[in-house]
């Protein structure tokens, strides 16, 4: 298929706070990708996690204003880049289509509300979005840096891929490891690539939180990787901000990168450190400053 | 775990009878009990029933020990034993029913900081169609356990040094078209 001449943009919450960077970086790589995107306008909370758990019609009704809004601007598809607005988007879409009773519901909310019925609109990943609709080719063509020597672990973490997506095989994802090595990054093998951060958990149930994401960050040190990827602002947090903690309890010298794939596209793309928000990172800022600083020189070998 | 004995008659099969009616509940009691769910949980190790005991007991229609179990707040909703459920159970969706369940019917422990994140995240939706990270997460904290805060504050501050610790509260325009969509139904839907 085609690719579209032009997406919507579905930030979600977090990208306008703790995964700013995530937002600062996805735009910079369009933009060097020179692909339009606007932001869909006066967009609503998808609901996330918390919704479901108080009511699922309610869920469902919130996440589709946003799918409906994506409908009036004539624009199909809709970039969400947060794992956990995809999901949702994505399964109120799923439910909508399948369960007579919460069509029942989604028609009347429109009605009510005024809104079109977003039939054709897409809910796409950005992971999925540079794998079909730009493709390795294409990306491997346009790198104009790369990072020598540098190990990573391409972490896709739970809600992308997991049931309503198309963003990559749930069991068995590669996609996110094939764009890295497009634009020259080494990827290592990393078993633990879907096995869930535990999402708010550190925030609530802190010290189970703070232990998975311990063993997430252990694993990919393990298998040889020197920074983790990510797709989700929630995992990037997580793996992000607690490793101070985790060497305070463990005694172990872990202190990892943790960038958005996007960041690390953008920069092979051409993007600059502070438009790819790198300067936001928490932990392992030397390396990543050591890493995305460019020397002059070491830049026309390419 | 206490080991407690259970008699049939405090069994509601009507109840249990209402999941299979559910999105993804559908094949409830096709299920072989296979454990395969609970070795798919990452967080299976720290709950007090195990995701396939919580299934045995939905089955059952053994309402208070399910509602009143740890393991449903403990769901972090990754979907890894949906995934992999041979029998195309979709555990996770089980286990929202049962949250929104324990939340109606009040059966959680007291000051459990989850649902009363659930909670405020859903008030603030409500109210302004969308959510703050920063501020949900210190409503739940002085409702649950203040004292957290404390030992939230390094991490409050790596977040602003690094610019990305917002104290804005969003609001979306067109706030009115949300009040078409029910705040939360009576029944557990």
């Amino acid at each position: 298929m085609e690719p579209p001449a032009k997406y919507l943009y579905y930030p979600g919450c977090s990208l306008k706070a703790t995964g700013i960077a995530y937002e600062e970086s996805l735009l910079t790589t369009l933009r060097l990708l020179e692909i339009p995107v606007e932001e869909l306008p006066d967009w609503n909370c998808c609901g996330a996690t918390a919704y479901m758990s108080v009511s699922q019609s309610s869920a469902t009704l919130l996440a589709l204003r946003n799918l409906a809004l994506a409908h009036q601007t004539g624009i199909r598809d809709v970039l969400t880049p947060c794992s956990a607005c995809y999901l949702t988007l994505r399964k109120s879409q799923e439910l909508a289509a399948h369960y007579p009773e919460t069509a029942k519901d989604v028609e009347q909310f429109l009605e009510q509300a005024g809104l079109p019925h977003p039939d054709s609109v897409r809910v796409r990943h950005p992971l999925e979005m540079l794998y079909n609709d730009v493709g390795i080719r294409r990306l491997r063509e346009l790198t104009v840096r790369r990072l020598q020597g540098v190990r990573m672990a391409s972490y896709y973490g739970c809600q992308a891929v997991r049931p309503y997506g198309e963003v990559d095989d749930p069991h068995e994802p590669v996609r996110m490891d094939e764009v890295l090595q497009a634009v020259g990054v080494e990827t290592v093998d990393y078993p633990l690539k879907t096995k869930c951060c535990g999402g708010s958990l550190t925030g609530t149930i802190h010290e189970v939180g703070v232990r998975l994401n311990y063993i997430l960050l252990k694993e990919a040190q393990r298998k040889g990787a020197q920074a983790v990827v990510t797709i989700c602002p929630l995992c990037q947090f997580n793996l992000d901000a607690y490793q101070r903690e985790i060497r305070k309890q463990t005694g172990e010298p872990i202190d990892m990168p943790v960038l958005y794939l996007t960041q690390v596209v953008g920069w092979a793309l051409g993007g600059g450190f502070r438009e790819l928000g790198l300067h936001r990172a928490i932990s392992g800022r030397k390396l990543i400053e050591q890493w995305f600083t460019v020397k002059k020189e070491a830049e026309t070998y390419v | 775990m206490e080991r407690q004995i259970r008699y049939q008659r405090e069994a509601n099969l009507e109840w249990a009878h209402q999941f299979t009616k559910q999105p993804g509940g559908e094949r409830l009691l096709s299920c072989i009990q296979c454990g395969t769910c609970s070795g798919a949980c990452p967080l299976s190790i720290y709950m007090d029933l195990t995701p396939r005991q919580i299934i045995a007991l939905v089955r059952e229609g053994f309402r208070e020990d399910a509602l009143r179990s740890k393991t449903i707040w403990l769901c972090a909703s990754c979907y890894a034993c949906a995934v992999e459920c041979p029998q195309k159970i979709s555990i996770t969706d089980i286990m929202y029913r049962l949250k929104r369940e324990a939340i109606q019917s009040n059966l959680y422990p007291k000051r459990f900081p989850i649902p009363v994140l659930a909670r405020e995240f859903c008030e603030m939706v409500r109210r302004r169609g969308r959510n703050s990270e920063f501020w949900v997460v210190f409503r739940m904290a002085l409702r649950s356990n203040p004292f957290v805060l404390f030992s939230m504050a390094r991490t409050g501050w790596d977040l602003w040094r690094t610019g990305r610790l917002s104290l804005r509260k969003g609001r979306i325009r067109r706030i009115g078209e949300l009040q078409f969509i029910p705040v939360a139904s009576k029944e557990v839907d």
